[in-house]
């Protein structure tokens, strides 16, 4: 048992040390790669608890997906590093009380509320112990929560529309080559015959 | 020495004070402000999957999983229009995001 604390606190340090280098650090790409840091050991905490399902989905959709996704748009925005450092210590003091206050307050209830979490044990759809973490959470997925599972999909979808929508441009200055005017011109229209008599021009 | 659900509550709950700070902290960084919502929803992950350990129940984890979906979503969205942004603006500023302050 001193060894799962052990990893337990590893991986709660490190998570949080590199959650701090993601709000703190001067360069986004920086940021980025503290992010997959915060999320891989993020991973770790979910495998201990037992979420084995879930950890790998994390770490395919945030280390895998959105990391990259988020590192090419920092990579693509040509932005200037200095500019985005102004009024960083001026909200220091500010942002420091408040979350310092926030912090106090969750604590508190959680360390100090003392409460007794048994009371509340009727589960609904209680964990099956004796199949894997993936199978228990598909018996209930595509049984008791189908119209949530097929919301998450048309959310997927709707925003995977949205952001192509957003990010589409029509640009008017470029000629382009439209087929379907080209597949409509005649021969008789565009090509002519004409006859070319010796040493004059057509 | 025993870890309990306290633990795991108060690592979500420094992550959550984390991403706030970093929403207060990073006024011109817009990436910087996604990322930190990305940390808040991490944190309520956690959150879902310690109760959902600690009760026996697997809803915790379910909406978890919606949680994720949802990150996900909004990771794209916004990406999407910070890139439209700074294709009209040339900047990724907070402050100069009032164009249609009127």
């Amino acid at each position: 048992m001193p060894l799962l604390a052990l990893i337990f606190y590893v991986l709660a340090i490190v998570t949080i040390a590199s959650a701090v280098m993601v709000v703190t650090s001067r360069n986004p790409v920086h940021a980025v790669l503290f992010l997959i840091l915060t999320f891989f050991n993020a991973t770790g905490l979910f495998l201990l608890m037992g979420a084995e399902f879930l950890a790998m989905i994390l770490l395919i959709i945030y280390v895998g997906a959105i990391a990259v996704l988020f590192l090419f748009v920092v990579m693509m925005l040509n932005i200037n590093l200095v500019m985005l450092r102004q009024g960083f210590t001026s909200y220091l003091p500010l942002g420091g009380l408040i979350i310092i206050v926030l912090l106090t307050e969750l604590i508190m209830v959680i360390g100090l509320g003392d409460i007794d979490l048994n009371i509340a044990a009727k589960a609904t759809s209680p964990i099956p112990y004796h199949v894997p973490n993936a199978e228990a959470i598909g018996r209930v997925i595509y049984t008791q929560y189908v119209l949530a599972f097929h919301a998450a999909g048309i959310i997927l979808l709707v925003s995977m529309i949205g952001a192509i929508v957003l990010t589409l441009r029509q640009r008017t200055d470029v000629k382009r080559q439209s087929i379907d005017k080209q597949n409509l011109l005649l021969s008789e229209e565009v090509v002519e015959l004409v006859e070319v008599t010796r040493s004059k021009g057509v | 020495m025993e870890i309990t659900i306290s633990h795991y509550l108060i690592v979500a709950a420094i992550l959550f004070t984390l991403g706030v700070f970093g929403i207060f902290l990073n006024r011109k960084n817009v990436i910087i402000i996604l990322m930190s919502i990305e940390l808040i929803l991490l944190a309520a992950n956690i959150n879902f999957i310690a109760f959902s350990t600690q009760l026996g129940d697997l809803v915790g984890q379910v909406f978890a999983l919606l949680v994720l979906t949802v990150a996900a979503a909004e990771a794209a969205v916004g990406l999407a229009i910070l890139v439209v942004f700074f294709r009209n603006r040339g900047s990724i500023s907070v402050d100069e995001i009032n164009l249609m302050k009127g």
